[in-house]
């Protein structure tokens, strides 16, 4: 019964669901705040922690490979405990963190994983920032809102749907080679 | 197909856009094309790179605004307002480090001031006498280095100094008073006479006056030894014009003898103060003496007019009798200094005058 629940929360999540979003932000984040403040954190420490471990939660339950082989709470809070430990090692302040639960699951590369694919965010954030008008609103309606070429064309005043495809094409080179340029840098 | 066109046709395929036969044979083209497959594969990423980003950061929109919400409903814990300000939350992070800090600071100086309080049991007043003796006995000690050194020092040569410049001055008396040029022992430190014989003889300055270029100075070494008579004397009037003269200087190391004649009675522009004669002189015969075929002294050689060859000047002798009266004013010692009023060399020779006159040469050596 629980799993089922938990399965539909997880399914919710991949699709960006706001209400599978504040369920599990509800029954979770008071715990990893606690590991966190507990452990010589801040409030915000506390979010930033947290939200992390989402994302990686999202990124596993979206992937089609995916099976949690624990419940959502035992994951966020060992994901949350080993981001939290690397960020105090980051700041040379190594200290044993006291737990509030025993956890004997192994998170080290899904973690891993979650930088790597931070760093390209990043990558691409940067790309996009530096991308500059009208390529960019151009990018973002036709990748990331799905929008067809007609509405774009109407949305950005070019005459004709054609006149826009070839604008996306060379704001989508441009935005390639910046990307690839930025990754370059970050790694 | 151009790649705009190739890109366009990748697109549609990921989306699922293409007609079966449309996919069949874009299919087949990958197949056959390389270049087109690795086109597809690397759009491929790329594209899932852009709807990753686009997932992700709508995914986290969605979380800032859940956590606001909840924050707000009081559902979750508000952390920053139990955190409190930034000093306290400050406080919170490194009260443990503080803490820690603070106990080893503490440790460490307790452990120093027990080490210390062992290894130094108090300062006995014998100590102090001990102290006292060895200070005296240094002192005593550095006495005796004092007196060694002070040996040592006098046994010390006076240091060697070297003579940059020089000139010719003559004895006035036998009490070692010569008459030279002030230009000679301008700005000096340091001035030596040295004999015809090549003996070196301290001198100090006791009189100067530039207008008339004179200097008299004294020699004061206790090797001098003083020579009995003056063989010339000084004139006290003014030489005639064309009367043969001659001097004795040292433009060179060696004593040099030149001979000419008076030429005029006063020097350069009319000055009454000198006379010209004609004779070879050279840098060096400065303060040298113009003898006349008596024997007599009558002026010291001064300065060479550049502009013309041969023409040279000296300081008329009279005035050597005013710079004498001067020094004597206030020199008790140069009182007793005596001209002879009669040359003794009258009746002699030229070369048994230069003779004994090149005694009472000396070369003025100045640094």
């Amino acid at each position: 019964m629980k799993d089922q629940q938990e399965q539909e929360l997880l399914k919710g999540l991949a699709q960006s669901d706001r209400k599978a979003i504040e369920t599990v932000y509800r029954d979770n984040y008071n715990l990893v705040q606690a590991l966190v403040v507990n452990n010589g954190g801040t409030a915000d420490d506390a979010k930033d922690v947290f939200q992390e471990a989402m994302v990686v939660l999202y990124e596993k339950a979206r992937s089609a490979q995916f099976k949690l082989e624990s419940s959502i709470r035992t994951y966020l809070y060992a994901v949350s405990r080993r981001l939290w430990l690397k960020k105090l090692a980051l700041q040379n302040r190594m200290q044993v963190v006291a737990d509030a639960e025993a956890i004997d699951l192994d998170v080290a590369e899904d973690v891993a994983d979650e930088a790597e694919k931070a760093r390209q965010h990043i990558a691409m954030e940067g790309a996009l920032g530096q991308l500059g008008e009208p390529c960019r609103t151009l990018i973002e309606a036709f990748y990331f809102k799905k929008k067809n070429m007609g509405e774009i064309a109407a949305l950005l005043g070019y005459t004709n749907a054609d006149n826009a495809k070839t604008q996306k094409y060379k704001c989508l080179m441009r935005l390639k080679k910046l990307f690839f340029a930025q990754a370059k840098t970050a790694s | 197909m151009n790649e705009q066109q190739l890109t366009e046709l990748i697109e549609r395929y990921i989306g699922g856009e293409m007609s079966p036969d449309e996919r069949l044979y874009f299919e087949q083209l990958r197949k056959s094309n390389p270049e087109v497959d690795s086109a597809v594969v690397e759009h491929t990423l790329f594209a899932q790179q852009l709807d990753r980003y686009a997932g992700v950061k709508d995914f986290k929109a969605k979380m800032t605004g859940v956590h606001n919400t909840l924050a707000q409903s009081g559902a979750i814990a508000p952390g920053s307002q139990k955190s409190g300000g930034r000093v306290v939350q400050l406080f919170h992070r490194y009260k443990r480090t503080a803490a820690i800090a603070a106990s080893i600071a503490g440790i460490t100086a307790l452990s120093i001031s027990v080490l210390v309080s062992s290894i130094n049991p108090g300062a006995p007043t014998a100590d102090i006498a001990n102290l006292n003796r060895k200070l005296n006995e240094l002192n005593r000690k550095n006495q005796e280095q004092d007196r060694a050194i002070n040996k040592v020092a006098q046994n010390v040569a006076a240091p060697v100094v070297s003579y940059k410049r020089g000139g010719t001055g003559f004895l006035v008396s036998t009490q070692g008073y010569l008459v030279t040029n002030a230009h000679v022992v301008q700005d000096a430190t340091n001035i030596a006479v040295q004999s015809n014989s090549g003996k070196e003889y301290a001198t100090k300055l006791v009189f100067t006056d530039a207008a008339r270029d004179l200097a008299i100075l004294k020699i004061v070494d206790s090797a001098f030894k003083a020579p009995a008579q003056l063989p010339y004397s000084i004139k006290k009037g003014t030489a005639d014009i064309a009367e043969p003269i001659y001097t004795l200087g040292f433009p060179r190391n060696d004593m040099v003898y030149g001979e000419g004649y008076l030429a005029a009675k006063t020097g350069l522009n009319g000055d009454t103060l000198t006379c010209q004669i004609s004779i070879a002189a050279n840098p060096g015969n400065s303060g040298g003496p113009i003898l006349n075929r008596k024997g007599e002294v009558v002026g010291v050689l001064s300065t060479k007019q550049t502009s013309a060859e041969g023409v040279v000047f000296a300081t008329q002798s009279k005035y050597i009798y005013q710079a004498l009266a001067t020094l004597q004013e206030d020199d008790t010692a140069a009182r007793r200094i005596k001209i002879p009023a009669v040359p003794g060399l009258k009746t002699t020779d030229r070369t048994q005058q230069v003779k004994k006159i090149a005694d009472y040469v000396f070369m003025v050596k100045v640094s």
